[in-house]
């Protein structure tokens, strides 16, 4: 499927996704609003945006008690639907990726929806940080992954490298 | 007030009594003087008497951001600072990227007005509509490292932005920076021992609000149009990119008008040590951007193996040996080349110390490197630096920028700048500089219309007023030669305008390397809902300008001050490409103050000031 595919090396830290998103969804630029966040590492030399990549546990979906948590078929992203939504916050609990929110002014949850397969996060991005493409869910994340296993290992083993 | 672009609220703060006020910006102020520098310069022409001590409470400190500020508009990061300079005397304007503008924006505020000073330090917190002083006697002294740090946690907000000052600015020295998000500073002219007086020790932001605009279609399709240029211009998306500003090092070197040990030279055997390509090659970590940029030209750089332990850099309590910013091609002149030092670590080094005490690097290098001719002369001796600053030192570089900030021994001397340093030890032509603020990094000499933007830029010896580099050494937009003086008054005061109106509508200078204003000002009209024209955007700068100019007058400071020191007008460049060339300011001047529409004297006309509006 369709992803997002997201390469934190080429990230400057400019925030015209957080501009892009928030635009799509309000129509101002409001990155607070925002549903892609970039995080700053500044002493580790290292920008990332970060937002849901639609993985395919989706630990939003299966906490949610009244099934408001769907697949778009089109897009293949996981939507909120705002009428079903009782505004619980059990999906936001769930998230170990802390990608869905909580909209306070409409009392649901939001996350990314993909912007129904045409994400203009990866519009906007300058840098090629963010591309919407064909690819596993997440798949990106692996290299990370890895490294976080290796961190883990040497912490374990009790040799500082 | 329009649709949009601007938030049409200032917030104001009297530091004296505590009060803080919400007022309207007037429409017509917004409307002529576009925002950020001009409509801060409007507030100080009309709020600050020009005669005013500018360490006083009387003096008032203005941040001030344009209609595009926090828009995606690339660069639309740009906040101003404005205020009466302490280092010269002058109307000051200094300006930063980073976040903390746009935060500013999203808080729902164009302007904050400062004024008084607060009994004990303070520090202020803007939540949006939250306004607040709190306490900053625990930060007093700190860093701005760690002055940031403390205040996210004390307001456990890790997403607000912080400008504040250092010791740099708590000790008054003349030039002072305010620095946010660690690394963007305003940093000329003093702006941080004006914050430093008030006793402000920072200002903390952060908006959940957003910036609307008038035209969202017009917008989508100006910044779409206006990106697309920047990421085909050469300078944009290859040079500025790959290696930040430090790109012109090699390039001016090679023309000859790269100002070396105190402008004794005009070409660095070393430049190359110290280049774009050096950092990238050895240094260089990563980019990074301001807010909405779509250049990046920043640096994230690491010192090398070689200069640990010497020159280890403490950015956090966490870490060791990790990235800070820099250097940018400014700074690693001033504290590179301008002081014969070589070594991109102790470079770093000391930049680092600029963003952490919070000094402006240019105007530090250059008083360095003004010591050290005095020191080579034998009027300094070891006794009274209390060590050897031979040109070419780094560790004297890294001993003297730490110690100006706190004002330890020597550093005392060199706080006032090089053109006060200079006059007490009775060698005032060590002063390369106007109206009291050092040289950038471009030989007037070589280059003929830098000098005349230098002899005439309204808040002291600048490149960004009038980049005339950009014609004499790219060709863009017309290629002119360096060392001819024909045309370069008209060149000056275009590009003086233009860069302004830039500066106005809270955009960065650096833009230009690729952008056109017939690029930006769709943006603007956009953004605010006014249709405003190129035109009108250049009459806007010319508008702002005059407006600066008046001001300065107002303050005691003469046509006379458009002046450049002897060494630029009587020692001929010794060796290089532009051997044997002396600036030429005489045959510039009277031509730049009738292209100006001004009087013989340098006064603006009567007739000028009532066609631009300002009475």
């Amino acid at each position: 499927m369709q992803a997002l595919e997201i390469h934190p090396d080429k990230c400057t830290g400019c925030r015209q996704c957080e501009l892009a998103c928030s635009w799509v969804q309000t129509g101002v630029f409001q990155p607070s609003r925002s549903l892609i966040r970039v995080h700053v590492f500044d002493e580790q030399a290292s920008y990332a945006p970060w937002t849901c990549f639609q993985c395919d546990e989706a630990w939003c979906m299966q906490a949610c008690p009244v099934n408001a948590i769907d697949v778009d078929e089109a897009s293949g992203a996981k939507i909120v639907l705002d009428e079903v939504c009782i505004g619980c916050k059990l999906c936001v609990i769930a998230c170990p990726f802390g990608t869905i929110f909580f909209d306070k002014g409409q009392d649901t949850a939001t996350k990314c929806d993909l912007c129904a397969g045409d994400p203009a996060c990866a519009h906007a991005c300058p840098t090629g940080a963010i591309v919407h493409s064909e690819t596993d869910p997440g798949a990106w994340v692996g290299p990370f992954g890895e490294k976080v296993d290796d961190a883990y290992r040497r912490a374990v083993d009790g040799g500082a490298s | 007030m329009s649709d949009g672009g601007w938030t049409g609220t200032v917030l104001r703060v009297d530091l004296s009594s505590g009060e803080i006020l919400r007022e309207s910006l007037p429409a017509t102020w917004a409307r002529d003087y576009v925002g950020g520098r001009g409509v801060g310069a409007r507030y100080l022409w009309e709020e600050v008497d020009p005669q005013v001590d500018p360490l006083a409470p009387e003096n008032r400190l203005i941040f001030a951001t344009g209609p595009l500020t926090g828009t995606n508009a690339s660069c639309g990061a740009r906040y101003m600072v404005i205020t009466k300079g302490p280092l010269t005397g002058c109307i000051t304007t200094s300006n930063s990227g980073g976040h903390w503008g746009p935060e500013l924006k999203f808080a729902g505020y164009d302007l904050l007005i400062l004024q008084g000073r607060a009994e004990r330090p303070v520090w202020l917190w803007i939540l949006d509509d939250r306004v607040e002083l709190r306490s900053a006697e625990h930060l007093w002294g700190k860093g701005v490292f760690e002055t940031e740090d403390r205040v996210r946690q004390e307001v456990g907000i890790a997403d607000c932005s912080v400008a504040s000052i250092g010791p740099g600015g708590e000790n008054l020295v003349r030039y002072a920076a305010i620095v946010n998000d660690k690394f963007r500073a305003a940093g000329r002219s003093g702006v941080g021992a004006v914050m430093g007086s008030k006793n402000l020790k920072a200002i903390a932001v952060r908006g959940t609000g957003g910036v609307h605009v008038a035209d969202p279609g017009a917008l989508m399709a100006a910044q779409w149009a206006q990106k697309e240029v920047l990421s085909k211009a050469p300078l944009t998306s290859e040079g500025l990119p790959a290696y930040g500003t430090l790109a012109l090092m090699n390039v001016i070197n090679e023309h000859g008008a790269l100002p070396a040990r105190n402008y004794r030279e005009a070409q660095f055997e070393k430049a190359e040590d110290i280049s774009g390509e050096e950092l990238a090659a050895t240094r260089l970590a990563a980019n990074k951007a301001c807010f909405a940029c779509t250049i990046a030209c920043g640096r994230v750089s690491r010192i090398s193996d070689a200069g640990v332990g010497r020159y280890t850099l403490h950015t956090s309590p966490r870490n060791w040996r990790h990235a800070t910013e820099g250097p940018e091609y400014e700074n690693a002149w001033s504290l590179g080349a301008d002081c014969g030092v070589s070594d991109l670590d102790a470079i770093l080094k000391a930049s680092t110390f600029c963003n952490d005490l919070g000094l402006d690097p240019i105007s530090l290098g250059a008083t360095i490197a003004a010591a050290m001719e005095l020191y080579e002369k034998g009027v300094l001796s070891d006794e009274q630096t209390g060590m050897p600053m031979p040109f070419g030192s780094g560790d004297a570089l890294v001993a003297m920028s730490e110690a100006t900030g706190y004002r330890r021994g020597f550093g005392d001397e060199l706080a006032a700048g090089s053109k006060r340093m200079g006059e007490k030890f009775g060698h005032p032509e060590v002063f390369m500089g106007v109206k009291g603020q050092e040289f950038p990094a471009y030989d007037p000499r070589a280059l003929q219309g830098m000098g005349l933007g230098y002899a005439t830029s309204n808040r002291g010896a600048c490149h960004l007023r009038a980049y005339t580099v950009s014609a004499e050494v790219m060709g863009e937009p017309e290629p002119m030669d360096p060392r001819a003086t024909d045309g370069k008054a008209q060149l000056t005061v275009d590009m003086q305008n233009i860069s302004t109106a830039v500066d106005a509508a809270g955009l960065c200078i650096f833009l230009t390397f690729g952008n056109t204003l017939s690029d930006l000002t769709p943006l603007v009209a956009a953004a605010t809902g006014i249709a405003y024209t190129d035109d009108d955007m250049i009459r806007a700068g010319e508008r702002i300008w005059n407006l600066e100019r008046m001001w300065n007058l107002r303050a005691g400071v003469e046509p006379s001050e458009d002046k450049l020191p002897r060494r630029m007008l009587e020692d001929a460049i010794p060796a290089g490409p532009a051997e044997g060339e002396v600036s030429h300011l005489d045959r510039m001047l009277p031509e730049y103050y009738r292209v100006r529409g001004w009087g013989e004297d340098g006064r603006p006309t009567s007739a000028k000031l009532a066609e631009l509006g300002i009475g």
